[in-house]
């Protein structure tokens, strides 16, 4: 178990859990439904349930207060993402010559930085470079995790224990030290953030499909599968990877709210998101050395956005996986 | 039991052999030209060139491969480029440093944990255990300079209780340092607070469930007793391998805080390396981190199956 488990220590989603080996296949609603049907019209019986199935989770989610700040909070940070220059008082880039690292004031609601920026309107219109590079590098990961675990979980033997070793050794490491050691050779850019990214978290998100792959594969529309003679590409993407959405949709979003505190780690360490582009990490990463001369403000908003942001994100994601365990 | 622990000593040391293929090739192969990345776009060909050669990064990959893991094997982690001194000089005593800011963080954040994770479990669906875990959840998401800040700007900044650097002046007593110390093992606790908690509060709920516990119960043992005998000891188990794990974790969330608080360790080592393109101190710095990780998960691995019977038969039979 502890090895289904480790990898990246902070956030391990209880769907990543080896589930018990005898796990009652009839539970599966969409198998139950395949099961009664005829081959020929089971597409049609499966989706009807899913939809369902579908509908009630939205409606179980809307119901949950965790869910629902976590969404407002969101909300607000796409608002800024999408209309950032518009919202924002000053413009973010050029700063004001007379006035540097000013406390919080009327016309400065969260002051001034060391070149005169308005911390605010760097706030809001730094939302977007990291509501762009962690959704993408998120997505990234999702698809090939999911395609890694299908082949693992699928053909097991000699592909799934060789595969398992590497992806050992990466995830030995935690996930920002690994993101750091390519990223200082590479050099930073968003679309190499986005590829290392997306590669380390597909390794990890491999590991919940292909346990969630072991489990289907011994039920028996799987084996009805075969029987029919359907090649091996449509047993996993079109038989078996319909019924495992529910743990990769937990792990997207759980990863999405790790990337984004990768994303930022790596900027506060200066090889994130690249200045001037308005970024929280690495305006805290620019301004925390005037902490000591009390310019708190220049680094405590930046970070508040962060924390806020990450927090939401947590909180949608643990509805989410409140809601597909049951 | 003693197949089991060679073979996954066995499973270690493969892991390990790969791991360090991944860091040479980041380090070593990724690189192209680091004797350009080091003198910058405006040094001399001749001057790259020779500084290629000293480096050694002109030799065949594999050559350089071999002389880097029979180099490690002999104590020789190879030379710093921007200290131009032996990367182990500088590693172990950074090291050190940082096992003394791990050891801290961990000594608040175990009991503090279980304790959070077992009461959220005895309280389960009420609002303890919903504070509890939210709480946690929220403090293990966000990142550790992010707390950090906060917690400069409160407690060393608005109420001046500790200093905002972590490095304490030379003859400092160990009560002294430990005074340095306290505030940038914070963050560390506060995302390993929820992740243990989590597992705590987890092996609780399962234990709470069991037939022995509601045999426990039926049989008129008083609450306490129950607790203490029966649902604890059986719930700290998978605890116990969790917080293993996680002295691997530790090391990597140091490269933060200890750039935050501006403290000579493992990870301020490794973020000056890679500023400066010192990639053989960043292959040896991150290498470290994983045989840490590594070692930790294997004795993690092997208590558990000490502590735990069933899986003891299970191996056996």
């Amino acid at each position: 178990m502890s090895d289904e488990e480790r990898g990246d220590a902070p956030i391990a989603p209880s769907a990543t859990k080896d589930p018990p080996e005898d796990a009652p296949a009839l539970h599966d609603p969409a198998a139950l439904a395949l099961l009664t049907a005829t081959a020929g019209d089971a597409t049609g019986t499966v989706d009807s349930s899913a939809g369902t199935i579908r509908r009630e989770n939205l409606r179980l989610l809307l119901r949950s207060p965790a869910f629902l700040i976590g969404a407002a909070i969101l909300l607000w940070w796409i608002v800024c993402a999408l209309f950032g220059k518009a919202i924002a008082p000053y413009n973010p880039v050029t700063g004001s010559l007379t006035a540097f690292n000013e406390a919080p004031s009327g016309a400065h609601w969260f002051g001034t930085d060391s070149l005169g920026r308005d911390v605010l309107s760097r706030v809001i219109v730094g939302a977007r470079d990291i509501l762009i590079i962690a959704p993408l590098a998120t997505l990234l990961g999702t698809a090939l995790g999911t395609t890694i675990g299908l082949l693992q979980g699928y053909f097991r033997g000699r592909v799934d224990s060789f595969s398992g070793r590497i992806v050992d050794a990466v995830l030995a490491l935690p996930i920002v030290i690994v993101a750091f050691l390519f990223v200082v050779p590479l050099g930073s850019s968003d679309t190499i953030l986005i590829i290392i990214i997306g590669l380390v978290f597909g390794l990890l998100i491999s590991r919940t499909v292909r346990t969630a792959v072991l489990q289907e594969q011994d039920l028996d529309y799987v084996a009805a599968a075969r029987l029919r003679d359907e090649s091996n590409a449509h047993i996993m993407f079109v038989e078996i990877l319909p019924n495992v959405t529910g743990p990769i949709l937990v792990e997207f979003t759980v990863r999405l709210g790790y990337a984004i505190f990768t994303i930022a780690s790596l900027s506060f360490l200066g090889f994130g998101i690249q200045p001037p582009t308005p970024d929280w990490g690495a305006d805290i990463s620019n301004s925390y050395q005037y902490l000591a001369a009390g310019y708190w403000w220049e680094t405590l908003f930046p970070a508040l956005a962060i924390a806020s942001l990450v927090v939401a994100i947590n909180l949608i994601a643990d509805s989410i996986e409140a809601v597909v365990i049951q | 039991m003693g197949q089991y622990i060679l073979k996954r000593l066995g499973l270690a040391l493969l892991t390990l052999v790969l791991l360090s293929l991944i860091i040479f090739f980041a380090g070593s192969v990724l690189p192209s030209n680091p004797g350009r990345l080091i003198l910058g776009p405006f040094a001399s060909q001749q001057a790259v060139v020779a500084l290629n050669h000293h480096l050694g990064v002109d030799r065949p990959l594999i050559t350089q491969y071999w002389s880097w893991v029979t180099g490690i094997l002999h104590g020789n982690l190879g030379t710093s480029s921007q200290y131009n001194l032996p990367v182990s000089s500088l590693l172990w005593p950074a090291l050190g440093r940082s096992l003394k800011l791990a050891l801290l963080a961990f000594v608040i954040v175990v009991p503090i944990s279980i304790l959070g994770g077992v009461l959220a479990a005895l309280y389960r669906g009420r609002f303890v255990d919903r504070s509890i875990s939210v709480t946690g959840l929220s403090l293990t998401s966000v990142p550790e300079f992010v707390s950090g800040v906060v917690l400069i700007v409160i407690f060393a900044i608005g109420l001046k209780w500790f200093p905002v650097s972590a490095t304490p002046p030379p003859g400092t007593s160990p009560l002294g340092q430990l005074h340095y110390l306290i505030l940038p093992a914070i963050p560390l606790v506060f995302v390993l607070f929820g992740y243990i908690a989590r597992m705590a509060r987890a092996g609780t709920l399962e234990a709470l469930d069991s037939d022995y516990v509601r045999t426990a119960v039926l049989k008129g043992l008083p609450r306490r007793v129950v607790i203490w005998r029966h649902v604890l000891r059986n719930s700290l188990l998978p605890t116990i391998t969790v917080i293993a794990t996680q002295c691997g974790y530790l090391i990597g969330g140091l490269v933060i805080v200890e750039t935050l608080f501006n403290y000579p360790g493992l990870g301020r080592l490794i973020v000056t390396a890679a500023n400066n393109k010192d990639f053989k101190m960043l292959e040896a710095g991150v290498l470290v981190i994983g045989i840490v990780y590594l070692a930790a998960t294997l004795i993690a691995d092997i208590l558990y199956t000490v502590l735990n019977p069933r899986i003891r038969y299970e191996q056996a039979e």
